[in-house]
């Protein structure tokens, strides 16, 4: 991988590559969201007639951001851009912010993830905590989730502090976004929203808008992309570019560009299967999964879950049993594939969810479920390793050329 | 899953603080024996104890899983209000399963990294020494049950006392303390381990056999259990032994 190599070369790289981008490098962290929050933001100040360098999708390490810049870096060393905005784990954000200082950054939330790594979410919460203190000029924090609105106090003196959050009149649906049974009723009050604070607004299940104080709002819009959560990305993307644009923030721009955006990598994009749709869902983590779930729960259709166990994907599998499956007990689930098939069918069984098959192999599930299901719309929910391998299947089977991977914007 | 009548009694389970310590799917152990009981045709009533509550004595299983530090300092002072029943309880032989930071608070100690000493409610004769390295992984046990299988995350190295016997010896994983090859620990009916995955889920000889100390114990007659397919589970569980000791 091109990265190592400079990496290992001159760790200042970043440093000398990213220093002097005249409006800085905003770090966009936090367990879910990140993708889809990062595509919005690029696209919402590429509209403001910004160059935006920004890293491409699934490579959220140190290393993908050099082999991105590698692309693009003149011999002078320098970046041609007016400013980066890079999506990075949450420990990654940290390794990152020791080489370049962000000066803004945008934290999304905390939640179980992947505990095999990062071993407590209390750490995770820490993490984000650090790196609110290594930036310079401004944060934007998730209003609603105690775990990252409390680090408003960490914040050092002169650097702003902008939120995001719902819109109180949807304060009941936030058990659709986070986790509740981790976070503790405790001394913390979340602080008033001011009139610079972005707050999602529903009007109906693809229609909303973002608020920001009585008079200003932005949309109503509609994303390509479904779900509440994206509509919480939405409105953490709108929220930042507005710190990031001041005054030269234009509201019909921000509307045009995020009704543009299409749903990133494995965020329920959909393919044309035989002349049925079938949407790839990636779920990695109790929330996202229960997010997941209520999102596409409305709209029942044949389901196949493809539960792998390598490091990206989590190497413990216990976490299934942190999400309910009762949603799926209408339609039940056509086939459970992946490295712990046996596993998510043990899952929904304890959930009095029917499962048709359970082929652990995924290209001989994949050839089944489209097959035995071949005139009905199709959801597949996978981990990431899991799609992957789905996602190559299906290119090679509907000849979708760059299926797979991102296409440089 | 075909129900039966729950006609045969009914079975009082408590999970021990769910909110603080079930943060690694714990709450799954509780899922399985509440739905297994069901399908053995008994009725599960399950209570969940919170800090501060008064603790049910009339329980006829005690669940409790793992949690991180900042959960463990929330329950503490609450098992050790409640220590003297519990040990009651146990003394009595009241099945319990404790994984993880359950099973380290009931032990005889808990000492950190940096020296303090934590004490524990001493049920089980183990002690636990805080570890900078964690141990993670998968694992696989031979116990008294046949194969376990289930997933370790803990930092605390844990050491059995004299005479004290272990859940189980690790066919693969760290277990204990990664160097004795023991896992958990049994007490009378007071079994403590590592074991995530969640682990009765997958190990269903293992919950049935917590369930019959439960039936006999709530009924004062033998367990009659129901008829279960565990096909499913036994896939799940061979599956994994065959992938990590062959």
């Amino acid at each position: 991988m091109p990265g190592l190599v400079v990496e290992r070369l001159d760790p200042r790289f970043l440093t000398h590559a990213l220093a002097d981008l005249p409006r800085g490098v905003v770090v966009v962290t936090g367990t879910n969201g990140k993708t889809t929050t990062t595509k919005m933001l690029v696209a919402i100040l590429r509209e403001h007639g910004l160059t935006v360098f920004t890293n491409p999708t699934g490579s959220n390490f140190t290393r993908g951001v050099i082999s991105a810049m590698l692309a693009e870096i003149p011999l002078s060393g320098r970046l041609r851009a007016d400013l980066a905005v890079l999506e990075l784990d949450e420990a990654h954000a940290l390794k990152f912010a020791a080489e370049v200082r962000p000066t803004h950054s945008l934290l999304l939330n905390v939640a179980r993830d992947q505990l095999d790594r990062f071993a407590e979410i209390d750490h995770t919460a820490g993490l984000l905590a650090e790196l609110a203190e290594q930036t310079t000029v401004g944060v934007v924090l998730n209003l609603n989730d105690s775990f990252v609105s409390r680090i408003a106090g960490r914040v050092p003196d002169g650097v702003g502090v902008t939120y995001f959050g719902v819109d109180p009149s949807i304060a009941d649906r936030l058990p659709e976004l986070q986790e509740a049974d981790v976070r503790f009723e405790d001394d913390f009050t979340p602080p008033e929203p001011t009139a610079a604070d972005g707050l999602l607004k529903p009007h109906d299940e693809r229609s909303f808008e973002v608020r920001f104080g009585a008079a200003e709002r932005v949309g109503p819009m509609v994303l390509k992309q479904r779900g509440l959560a994206a509509m919480i990305n939405a409105t953490a993307a709108t929220s930042t570019a507005r710190m990031l644009l001041g005054t030269e923030f234009r509201e019909v721009a921000g509307v045009a560009a995020l009704e543009r955006v299409e749903p990133p990598f494995g965020r329920g994009e959909i393919i044309d299967a035989d002349g049925q749709p079938l949407e790839l869902v990636l779920v990695k983590n109790p929330a996202g999964f229960t997010v997941a779930l209520s999102t596409y729960g409305n709209t029942p259709v044949t389901t196949m879950i493809a539960i792998n166990d390598n490091y990206a994907d989590g190497r413990d599998v216990s976490w299934l049993y942190d999400v309910s499956f009762e949603s799926l007990q209408g339609k039940g689930v056509g086939l459970t594939s992946g490295v712990r098939a046996y596993d998510m069918a043990l899952r929904l069984q304890y959930d009095d969810v029917a499962v048709a098959q359970v082929e652990p192999d995924l290209d001989l599930a994949l050839e089944r479920f489209l097959t035995d299901y071949r005139d009905e719309p199709k959801r597949i929910f996978c981990t990431y390793t899991a799609m992957m391998a789905l996602r190559r299947n299906l290119a090679a089977r509907y000849g979708l050329a760059n299926f797979g991977e991102e296409a440089r914007l | 899953m075909t129900s039966q009548p729950n006609g045969k009694g009914q079975i009082k389970v408590v999970h021990i603080y769910p909110r603080e310590m079930s943060i690694y799917g714990d709450l799954g152990n509780t899922r399985a024996l509440a739905s297994r009981l069901r399908w053995h045709g008994y009725q599960p009533l399950v209570h969940q104890h919170h800090p501060g509550n008064d603790f049910p004595t009339d329980a006829h299983l005690v669940l409790g899983g793992g949690g991180q530090d900042s959960g463990q300092a929330r329950v503490e002072s609450d098992l050790v209000h409640n220590a003297e029943v519990l040990r009651a309880l146990a003394a009595d032989g009241t099945p319990m399963l404790m994984i993880c930071g359950m099973y380290q608070l009931f032990g005889n100690a808990f000492i950190t990294i940096g020296g303090e000493r934590l004490p524990g409610i001493g049920i089980l004769d183990v002690t636990t020494q805080g570890n900078a390295k964690r141990m993670i992984g998968p694992v696989v046990l031979d116990t008294a049950y046949g194969d376990v299988v289930g997933y370790e995350n803990h930092s605390g190295s844990t050491q059995l006392g004299p005479g004290q016997r272990p859940f189980g010896m690790v066919r693969s994983g760290m277990g204990n303390n990664g160097t004795d090859g023991t896992e958990g620990a049994v007490t009378g009916n007071v079994f403590g381990s590592y074991l995530h995955g969640p682990v009765l889920p997958a190990n269903p000889a293992f919950a049935d056999a917590l369930i019959g100390l439960a039936v006999e114990r709530a009924l004062g007659e033998p367990f009659v259990p129901g008829r279960i397919d565990d096909a499913i589970a036994d896939q799940a569980r061979t599956r994994q032994v065959r992938r990590l000791v062959g």
